[in-house]
């Protein structure tokens, strides 16, 4: 019997180093002779660096050096850090040095490195580094970046625009102009950032003998760090080798290449020793990427009936200081609004305004929950307006499952079209609906405003392009003592990677998960990679493991079959052997198979044979494939305090087929969580001259665990046609539609207060003034 | 000038005596002098409690406590938890339950169950989660854990 492992919910082969302190993180690697960094930051969100005074720092015993700009290599000097995706729309692209060279752009810009015998003596050192720093005027709000006369976020910079770009679909001004009813919002939202529990890290360690560099870094994707090293550093391929260990989250954020990296080489470089650098969690609030600040200025046009004819508007983004990403955050925001609706004519032009403050790049959802929940506002307003149920205004406008194939009419950021490949969009709501009981809802509502209790229940629908490309590779080799190793350029940071793409190779060869190594994370092991974001690794990982195991499988057959002097289709792969069908006991282990493939010294191998049992795979999807979800969300509200308990939360979920449900779970109910922060708790606070506020936990909310509901999951599978796996991605569809669920539920508990609401996060100040503010109408 | 004092601290039944500087972290001292680097440091501000450790049986943040202080303690670490390779009953039921992702929190989390179901063998789901809210976790959103642990005070009751 073959054994199957996709489709289980088997433990992971992770955990038992992890529960035992065996983990091994980035800050857990210990270097002979190592160093230890830290970082003179800038402590002004705008500033033209006047002078820069190190000596008393490098007088103190155990400094070893402290490098500027002026000290980098002269490569780094020359050469700002590298657009990651660049778009004929991004006008006006802005990229830092490695160390800020005349000018600091935002708070915790890095101005110079400490180098020193431990840490302490490091940050010791930093406070000794004196900065003389001219203020200049401070961009601290994307939308007062746009008014005339506003200070430049740049010196010598024309606008503070770093992208205008419109999505167009329809005859818009037709579907406004013939609309029946016109409705507009204008909606702010703000996410704040990742907040893994694991900073980001590095070590570098450059061998002045060999002239190799080595960087150990806490990634989402090594290839792509090392691409970036290549383009800053003149070092030859076979030279430059990065390394990501085990990983304490990542989210998003810790898939960009940071100034840090190459300041910790140039500093192993100047050295001779190897530089480790762990930054801390004051760093990590002023210098790790974030989401941060949306406006949304939307109008929604629809007939009689509540069927949407158009939608249109603006979205200005606060992209930050520099755009290392381009335009992909608000524009994967603009491609994600129409969701699972038919929207004739969409017209909404993006505007990424260049702030005083950290960069912006994707963070769980990546601009998506914000696009959904302008959606779904939307739809709110046209039911209260037109006094219909949400959930028939939704049912009306769904896309059907008949419909699929469906061209959205807009470009999405990886340049194809919005063309969702699959999903049952109708059914998903309603299978959450029926869940939650939201038939009887009103009667509930109504029996305990009776009380004097303030509940309400919200809906949150999304379609999420997930399994970007352009591909991640999967190299599947059969050592000669029989072991099954796939190594991978994507990077894991908890999504379980080793599990399931085991569980994918495992099943070509009948044996058990146990039975196959997954390597990740390592330049030196596969050539090519991208890394784990964007919900992308179960489609592009996945389908090259399938490839890569059944292209080896294919290949141990025709051995066996050679030896054993049968057909290929005779054999059967179990237990690590090749065997004969049928009851004669004939086999050759995978051991026996893999020292033949090589074949003997002075020997040719067999015509048509190439050496080895090994296979590369590349899958390289045609387009995104689409999950869906709905999120529906029942709360209580404390009028008095303004404190919102979360009932239930119900969660209706297609991601395609599943390869581990219990991982799958993990992934939806920590999406979930992080949409629970963004809903209610997470801010990141600056002042009017961009400095932030929120610097620790204690500023800063994240969800803890009195705050989240347990969420009750509900799984559709469509299969996606667009990988043989049938797979869709599943990281970050919890957070996606919950955000606005969750506030929705609180805008329907407070109805009839006369309450409106129009942002995220919502806090309980912020209720009590929402409250305040409505009493203030009702009396005016 | 580097203020130095020796102590003698027990670490998971190991006795160790050691020179430290004064303003040496706890978890510092675990992490670096004696290499036991399962404790990790989420926050360093005492916030996060992924640093947790147990000093005389009592949960603390290791980024927060001088090394000297322990000095004549006992300390125990996640690394003490499974004896001779074997799991403990809740470091089980955290892989059953996938009570885990990324794992940076795990071993604070597990220090500070371990003594809250000491303290509290019977507890309610809303008990767990309380007890749980001095811990961040950023991946699991929770419910994983607070099934583990429910599941180890259960299996520990007999229940299971």
């Amino acid at each position: 019997m073959q054994m199957r492992s996709f489709g289980q919910s088997i433990k992971r082969k992770e955990d038992p180093a992890f529960l035992t302190g065996k983990g091994r993180y980035v800050d857990d690697i210990e270097l002979p002779n190592m160093a230890h960094a830290a970082f003179v930051r800038s402590p002004l969100a705008h500033a033209k660096i006047k002078s820069i005074d190190a000596s008393a720092a490098r007088a103190m015993d155990g400094v070893i050096a402290v490098i500027t700009y002026h000290e980098l290599p002269e490569t780094l000097r020359q050469r700002r850090l590298p657009l990651v995706v660049p778009v004929e729309s991004l006008t006006n692209p802005r990229l830092p040095y490695t160390l800020a060279r005349d000018e600091v752009c935002y708070v915790g810009e890095a101005i110079a490195i400490v180098v020193a015998e431990n840490r302490y003596i490091a940050e010791d050192a930093v406070a000794q580094v004196m900065v003389d720093l001219e203020p200049l005027g401070v961009v601290a709000d994307c939308r007062a970046g746009l008014l005339e006369g506003a200070p430049r976020s740049h010196l010598g910079a024309d606008s503070n625009i770093a992208a205008t770009m419109p999505s167009v679909t329809g005859d818009i001004d037709a579907a406004f102009s013939n609309a029946r009813h016109v409705f507009k919002e204008s909606i702010f939202q703000h996410r704040g950032g990742a907040f893994f529990m694991e900073c980001r890290g590095a070590i570098a360690h450059y061998d002045q003998f060999s002239e190799n560099l080595l960087v150990y870094v806490s990634s989402q994707g090594v290839h792509r760090i090392k691409r970036s090293f290549h383009e800053l550093f003149d070092i030859q391929d076979s030279k430059l080798r990065i390394v990501t260990p085990d990983v304490g989250g990542g989210f998003g954020p810790k898939g960009s290449y940071y100034v840090e990296y190459g300041a910790v080489a140039a500093a192993s470089m100047a050295t001779g020793r190897p530089v480790k650098w762990i930054e801390d969690r004051r760093e990590n609030f002023v210098a790790t990427h974030q989401e941060r600040d949306q406006y949304w200025d939307v109008e929604i046009a629809v007939d009689e009936n509540a069927k949407i004819l158009g939608v249109r508007g603006t979205l200005t983004h606060d992209n930050g200081a520099y755009t290392p990403w381009g335009i992909v955050l608000p524009w994967i925001s603009v491609a994600t609004v129409p969701g699972p609706y038919v929207i004739p004519a969409y017209d909404m032009t993006l505007i990424s305004v260049i702030t005083n403050k950290v960069p912006t790049t994707p963070v769980r959802g990546a601009g998506r929950p914000q696009a959904v929940f302008v959606m779904e506002r939307l739809l709110e307003r046209v039911a209260k307006e037109l006094g219909l149920d949400p959930a028939e205004v939704r049912r009306r406008n769904f896309i059907k499952p008949e419909q699929m194939p469906y061209d959205v009419g807009v470009i999405f950021r990886d340049g194809r079209p919005v063309v969702y490949d699959s999903g049952d969009y109708p059914k998903c709501q309603e299978v959450a609906l029926e869940a939650i009981n939201y038939e009887a809802f009103a009667e509930r509502q109504k029996a305990a405003l009776s009380e004097g209790r303030y509940i309400g229940i919200g809906i949150g629908n999304a379609v999420e392009a997930t399994g970007l490309g352009p591909y991640e590779g999967v190299t599947v080799r059969i050592g000669t003592n029989g072991n099954i190793t796939a190594y991978t350029g994507a990077t894991p940071q908890g999504q379980a990677h080793k599990t399931t793409l085991a569980q994918i190779v495992a099943d070509h060869f009948g044996v058990s998960i146990d039975a196959v190594t997954v390597e990740t994370g390592d330049t030196s092991n596969i050539s090519f990679g991208i890394g784990t974001f964007a919900s992308r690794t179960a489609v592009n990982a996945g389908s090259s493991a399938h490839l890569a195991g059944q292209a080896v499988a294919t290949k141990v057959r025709e051995i066996a079959a050679q030896l054993l002097e049968v057909e290929p289709d005779d054999i059967e792969l179990t237990d690590g052997v090749a065997r004969v069908k049928g009851p004669s006991n004939r086999f050759k282990t995978l051991r026996e198979l893999a020292v033949y493939s090589l074949g003997k010294p002075g020997f040719s191998l067999a015509p048509g044979m190439t050496p080895g049992l090994e296979n590369t795979a590349y899958f390289t999807p045609t387009q995104s494939s689409y999950a869906n979800g709905t999120s529906v969300a029942e709360v209580e509200v404390d009028v008095e305090t303004g404190r919102v308990h979360i009932n239930r939360l119900v969660m209706s979920h297609d991601c395609g087929r599943v390869i581990n449900p219990m991982v799958v779970d993990g992934q939806v109910v920590g999406g979930v969580a992080h949409g629970v922060g963004n809903a209610l708790f997470e801010r990141m606070v600056h002042d009017d001259q961009a400095q932030p506020l929120s610097t620790n936990f204690g500023e800063y909310m994240l969800p803890l665990a009195a705050d989240v509901p347990r969420v009750e999951i509900h799984h559709q599978e469509t299969a996606s046609p667009n990988n043989p796996l049938g797979v869709k991605g599943a990281g970050e569809g919890g957070t996606i539609p919950t955000i606005v669920a969750i506030v929705n539920a609180v805008a329907n508990a407070l109805a009839p207060l006369g309450v409106h609401i129009a942002e995220a996060p919502l806090s309980p100040q912020r209720i009590i003034q929402l409250i305040d503010e409505a009493k203030a109408r009702s009396v005016a | 000038m580097k203020d130095l004092r020796t102590i003698s601290v027990t670490v998971n039944g190991t006795p160790y005596s050691r020179e430290v500087e004064t303003r040496r972290t706890l978890a510092d001292f675990l992490r670096l002098d004696l290499k036991l680097t399962g404790t990790h440091l989420g926050c360093e501000h005492g916030a996060c409690g992924a640093c947790t450790v147990r000093v005389e049986g009592e949960a603390v943040r290791s980024c927060l406590m001088l090394a000297v202080q322990t000095n004549g303690k006992s300390v125990a670490t996640v690394e003490g938890l499974a004896k001779d390779g074997k799991l403990t009953p809740m470091q089980n039921q955290f892989w059953e339950k996938h009570g885990l992702q990324c794992g940076f929190c795990t071993p604070g989390i597990l220090m500070t169950m371990t003594e809250f179901l000491e303290e509290n063998p019977d507890p309610t789901e809303s008990e767990v989660r309380d007890a749980l809210s001095g811990n961040i976790c950023r991946c699991t959103g929770y419910q994983a854990i607070v099934d583990a642990v429910l599941a180890t005070a259960a299996q520990a009751r007999g229940e299971q």
